[in-house]
């Protein structure tokens, strides 16, 4: 009996290591009149890095919002590993395009936010892996872009998530501190073995860190496209860059078709 | 440092300017006692009123009031603020009722007052908790409802519960605002203080200058005044150490 409930425990442990299962049918979300998301389908498995790109308004960050439970689906069903998603879970965190840090509190309070007890070591254990432990002491006010969304980061990571939703996170940051958080983000991925969503109106990102990159438009998707390129991508191949205009191609193509 | 010193003595300069100015005018006779004592005189019948014991006596009277007044009025505008900020209900309910009380000018409510409560201590201290809660009540509201929403919501998805929302993300939110309505009544405070001890009044410092003025003692007068500024002054410094300490990680109050 007790090396069952230990088992029990271990099975528990292992499953929580590992990334979830998503599965999106028919979602659709309405605000007033406006349908922003048309009977959305999407299926994720475990572990997958998945690139939702498309244009603005397109409702692909709405899309990510239901999957945080920050807002309710109209219709349409959003399950996490065959569970129907019922509000904000322990397993799903979420990264915004501005770092959303308290600048009341200080880097490592941040990290430790809403995690229970003596939380310091988690913390600061969560701030090494994206290599800010030496400012953990430190005001958010005082740091660069790039690094508050590194602490934004840890912040999410402290808590094991089993699925980390990214809104555009790397939006407002420089050219080269982009690169850096997209292998940092790639890097973390591969050894914390979770799911992932990139919403990214960048193509290159999404072809870059995707294992699939999915293009949303007007409220739908339009092309679900499987990257089996050898990662860490490099952007100056041919293949890279034929991935990247078939992309591209099918995002200005729907601009031009609906005009 | 050097620098440092500059710009803090470059504060003094007028205040010194003008004592030099009040002293030397007084010193060659050009300004009669009657209408400005000379600053000496004011020191000398501090000296005099302090060694009698008669000025604590009447400037802890005005201290008790000014406190008293400052906690039932600035408790009951936080409290007050705190529920129509949270609840839109409140709001509803309060804030328009609070809004057009506001907008009666208060001094106009002092006959009133007088008859209501008298001459006694709690004419006073209604005054003065009356002009402390609107600032008080006005900038807690406004300081709970400007919090940042994405910080609210990014609470709410990292598990903070409703208590834990309120202390670690509102509350800080909300407090430099809190502490701008602090200041601003500290400064209602000691303005509404006076007004109630000049009117009617038999204690406190108002009340110590108005007596001086029917025995034609300018000297006291003017040490009145002096009270009264130096109280604003020091209550405005504690306002602004209050701000310096709990408003650390803001860029605007930052010491550094």
């Amino acid at each position: 009996m007790e090396t069952n409930i230990i088992e029990l425990a271990q099975v528990a442990a292992a499953s929580r290591q590992h990334g979830v299962a998503v599965n999106a049918t028919r979602v659709v979300k309405r605000f007033g009149a406006r349908e922003v998301l048309r009977g959305l389908d999407l299926s994720i498995t475990p572990g997958e890095f998945v690139a939702i790109v498309g244009r603005s308004g397109c409702g692909k960050s709405t899309f990510l919002r239901l999957l945080a439970a920050l807002e309710p689906a109209s219709e349409g069903g959003i399950t996490l590993d065959g569970q129907p998603l019922t509000g904000i879970s322990q397993d799903v965190r979420i990264m915004f395009q501005d770092s959303r840090l308290l600048p009341w509190r200080t880097v490592i309070q941040n990290v430790a936010l809403g995690l229970p007890g003596d939380s310091r070591a988690a913390a600061l254990a969560a701030l090494n892996e994206v290599g800010l432990a030496d400012r953990a002491d430190e005001w958010p006010a005082n740091l660069s872009g790039g690094q508050r969304q590194r602490v934004a980061l840890a912040r999410a990571l402290v808590h094991q998530p089993r699925l980390l939703l990214l809104d555009e996170p790397l939006g407002a940051l420089d050219a080269l501190t982009r690169i850096e958080m997209q292998r940092l983000i790639e890097r973390l991925w591969q050894q914390h073995d979770f799911t992932v969503l990139l919403v990214t109106h960048d193509v290159a990102e999404a072809v870059t860190l995707g294992d699939r990159v999915v293009l949303i438009e007007d409220g739908s998707i339009t092309l679900d496209l499987d990257i089996d390129l050898p990662r860490r991508r490099e952007r100056g191949t041919a293949e890279f860059a034929a991935l990247e205009g078939l992309v591209l191609d099918k995002v200005l193509g729907g601009e031009l078709g609906q005009n | 440092m050097l620098k440092r010193i500059a710009v803090f003595s470059l504060g003094w300069l007028l205040p010194v300017a003008i004592l030099v100015t009040w002293l030397t005018m007084s010193h060659f006779g050009w300004l009669t006692a009657r209408i400005l004592p000379a600053p000496l005189d004011v020191i000398k019948a501090g000296v005099e009123l302090t060694a009698s014991g008669e000025l604590q006596h009447h400037f802890f009277i005005s201290l008790q009031r000014a406190l008293a007044g400052l906690l039932v009025g600035g408790g009951i505008g936080f409290i007050l603020g705190f529920v129509t900020g949270l609840s839109r209900v409140a709001e509803r309910l309060l804030d328009s009722t609070i809004q057009m009380v506001r907008n009666i000018p208060l001094l106009a409510l002092i006959p009133l007052v007088i008859l209501w409560f008298g001459i006694e201590e709690e004419s006073k201290i209604f005054l003065v908790a009356l002009a402390v809660f609107f600032p008080i009540y006005i900038n807690t509201f406004h300081g709970l409802r400007s919090v940042d929403k994405g910080l609210i919501e990014m609470g709410k998805v990292y598990g903070l519960g409703r208590i834990a929302l309120l202390k670690e993300v509102i509350l800080p939110g909300a407090l430099p605002s809190i502490l701008v309505g602090l200041r601003l009544s500290f400064g209602y405070m000691w303005l509404f203080l006076v007004v109630a001890e000049t009117i009617a009044s038999n204690g406190g410092i108002g009340y110590m200058t108005m007596n001086a003025r029917d025995f034609l003692q300018t000297d006291v007068v003017v040490l009145g005044i002096g009270i009264y500024a130096v109280l604003g002054k020091v209550s405005d410094m504690l306002a602004v150490l209050l701000e310096r300490r709990w408003l650390r990680w803001h860029a605007g109050y930052s010491t550094s």
